[in-house]
């Protein structure tokens, strides 16, 4: 594994600037997650390090050494994609096998069958290595295809919204085994996705990309707590953090054109009166939509709340996020 | 509007049932979810509902009139697919149009009716485009708009915003449940996704294997469930289970295991063997006092809250705890379960036991 470094790395196709002027380092054993809508530049990036793509202008560095001349074998990444893409004639033992035999490769026999027992041990599809691989479920095949990015020893992993086909439960269960995975093994992953809870759940750091700009990068946290925009801000949060005028209520710093609040910034039982519009029910957390001044606002509340339609309820913020009329924070 | 009872309704294909004995009542102008994983006859009922099959036996009973096994088109109810369903050749107004042009009502009526429901859909600004040139959403909303136009009994809908992406889909179940607030119609959803049926539904009734395993409003489902289907079904993540021998009496308010006392709300019903006792990750909290011990294998942040994975006596278990609360990999730490909150199991049936918590649930479901 390597210490991968973007300078500066800048991709257009005809018109459109897929990626512009992107820096950043991905650091040997870290996960990394790019975090974006479609369109933000998230696959161009990870073609131009896998050497699909050619940066049109700036460098990339692998340990250093610069890999914009080199072809994609000689950079030596393993990419997952979307689409499970095994060999359907071929079993399990055999598809996991398949990279390993490369001719360049020249790998004995005997450490392919060491490398796949490895991995199929650490990816718990041991018992499924006989079977056919069109004779396993969507997840256990997602699993063959990341097993067969394991088995090599790359530069870097590089991972296009490989659980993104999956359904909710079994994604849930693949985010917190492939970072127990990466974790295990200290591999260096990079991986995109639009999905803001992976990138959450199991990125050491994210990258929060904006039409092929890298707007933020840090630990999930960081990016949560301190984004340095509504852009950013927007991208994270579960419910969505409510954007309105910063002058709806008193307090707000000068220069200040929008106030963020999320769930936990906003206090209740005190400030201005709002209405309840409607409670939905999650189970486990109970949202309340209300609406203040024709401005909707969407909050948590008690799980068994006694409020009903209609009701009002006082609303405060507490320790808010401020933007200005570019969308930039402020405090 | 309409008021739908289905009884005792079962649904045979050769020797495979699909629906099996299947009884609920959807009231009049509610949003009713039918939830269950692909091939538990949720399908299947709607289409019995909708006259597209006929049921094996059982009655369907819409507004007090016995519908079974009458054909679809008397049954005066729309049907919303999963896929749009949309004429590609003609455009927005000509789609929505057509189930009013094709009954023979007069054409001024028609763009009257047209002009009102592009309004509540708000795509009033794309009545004139082909439908091949709307975005997913789009096409979704002139499908809408095409049943409601037509002002039926009841809607029915099969996965509607299944073919969407997960940002988007949040976005449609929203507009979709405002503008059933908006319209009040009866409105039957069948669905596999446990949050859209959380989010939307006025009543669940979920199924599995062709049963109805529970029937009621979302978070008596959630909190009370009837059965260890349910509460691994519903939630994400879904109730733990500790597993363990016990013998527990009517009256207890703790089951016995190893050296701990696990709190749990008065049993109404007593039971001696394999005991399941199911807790919602949200009803667990570290503590260092704690006698029952795991050590933290996993933590996914989350902003508000962050899940915490433990490796228990017990297997593996499930923690929500605020973000702000400290938890490293490779510590080991007390769980303190919420005894209140606590549905315990008999292992052999899956079925809940009865007590203080879910009995007024239990008993009228």
């Amino acid at each position: 594994m390597v210490d991968v470094v973007l300078r500066n790395v800048t991709k257009s196709f005809g018109s459109t600037v897929a990626v512009d002027g992107m820096t950043m380092t991905v650091e040997n054993g870290a996960f990394v997650v790019l975090l974006g809508p479609s369109g933000a530049g998230k696959t161009t990036t990870l073609c131009l390090i896998s050497g699909l793509a050619h940066p049109d202008s700036g460098d990339i560095l692998f340990d250093g050494r610069s890999v914009v001349e080199s072809s994609p074998a000689q950079r030596n990444v393993a990419m997952v994609f979307q689409s499970y893409s095994l060999y359907p004639h071929m079993n399990v033992r055999d598809n996991l096998a398949f990279p390993l035999r490369s001719p360049i490769l020249k790998t004995p026999e005997d450490e392919i069958t060491r490398k796949v027992h490895e991995v199929a041990e650490i990816l718990q599809i041991t018992h499924k290595l006989d079977s056919k691989a069109t004779a396993l479920s969507g997840g256990e095949m997602q699993r063959v295809s990341i097993g067969r990015a394991l088995v090599r020893d790359p530069s870097i992993h590089l991972m296009d919204e490989p659980l993104s086909s999956l359904d909710a439960k079994l994604r849930a269960e693949l985010r917190v085994e492939l970072k127990r995975i990466q974790a295990g093994l200290g591999a260096t992953l990079l991986y995109v996705t639009h999905d803001q809870i992976e990138a959450m759940t199991m990125a050491t750091d994210v990258g929060v990309l904006d039409n092929g700009r890298l707007v933020q990068f840090g630990s999930p946290r960081e990016i949560y707590v301190n984004p340095v925009s509504l852009h950013v801000a927007r991208r994270l949060g579960l419910p969505r953090i409510n954007v309105l005028p910063a002058d709806l209520f008193a307090g707000a710093p000068s220069g200040a054109s929008t106030i963020g609040l999320r769930p936990e910034h906003i206090q209740h039982g005190e400030g201005k009166p709002a209405t309840v519009v409607r409670i939905e029910h999650l189970g486990d957390e109970t949202r309340l939509h209300l609406t203040l001044d024709g401005h909707s606002i969407i909050t948590l509340t008690d799980v068994h709340t006694e409020l009903t339609p209609g009701d009002t309820v006082s609303i405060r913020p507490r320790n808010a996020l401020y933007f200005d009329a570019t969308g930039n924070r402020i405090a | 509007m309409a008021e739908i009872l289905v009884h005792n309704l079962c649904k045979e294909f050769g020797d495979f049932v699909a629906v099996q004995s299947s009884s609920f009542k959807v009231e009049d102008g509610e949003f009713f979810m039918i939830l269950g994983p692909s091939g538990c006859g949720k399908t299947t009922t709607l289409r019995m509902i909708a006259g597209l099959e006929l049921p094996t036996s059982g009655e369907i009973y819409i507004d007090g009139d016995e519908v079974g096994q009458m054909p679809a088109s008397r049954r005066d109810i729309a049907f919303v697919f999963q896929l749009y369903a949309l004429y590609p050749h003609m455009n927005v107004r000509r789609n929505i149009s057509y189930p009013l042009l094709s009954q023979g009502m007069r054409r001024a009526q028609v763009q009257e009716k047209v002009a009102e429901v592009a309004r509540i859909l708000g795509i009033q600004d794309i009545l004139e485009s082909p439908v091949s040139a709307l975005s997913g959403g789009d096409r979704q909303r002139v499908a809408l708009g095409r049943a409601i136009v037509r002002n039926p009994k009841c809607f029915l809908m099969d996965e509607p915003l299944g073919a969407l992406d997960a940002e988007f889909r949040a976005h449609m179940s929203e507009e979709l449940r405002a503008l059933h607030n908006r319209m009040g119609a009866t409105t039957v959803y069948v669905t596999h996704d446990q949050l859209e049926a959380m989010q939307m539904g006025d009543k669940i009734v979920v199924m599995n294997h062709g049963i109805i395993e529970q029937f009621g409003v979302p978070q008596d489902i959630y909190d009370k469930p009837a059965s260890m289907f349910v509460a691994d079904f519903i939630g994400s993540p879904p109730m733990n289970f500790l597993r363990f021998r016990a013998n527990v009496e009517v009256g207890a308010t703790a089951v016995p295991y190893r050296q701990h006392r696990l709190g749990m709300p008065a049993l109404h019903e007593p039971l001696e063997g394999d005991v399941v006792y199911g807790v919602r990750p949200e009803h667990i909290s570290l503590s260092d006092s704690a006698g029952y011990r795991g050590e933290i294998i996993a933590s996914e942040y989350l902003g508000t809250t962050q899940i915490i994975t433990l490796n228990t006596e017990n297997g593996e278990v499930k923690a929500r705890i605020s973000s702000s609360q400290p938890a490293r990999v490779g510590e080991t730490v007390g769980l303190e379960f919420n005894g209140a909150t606590v549905t315990l199991f008999d292992n052999q049936s899956g079925r809940a036991l009865r007590s203080e918590l879910n009995e007024g649930v239990l008993s009228s479901g």
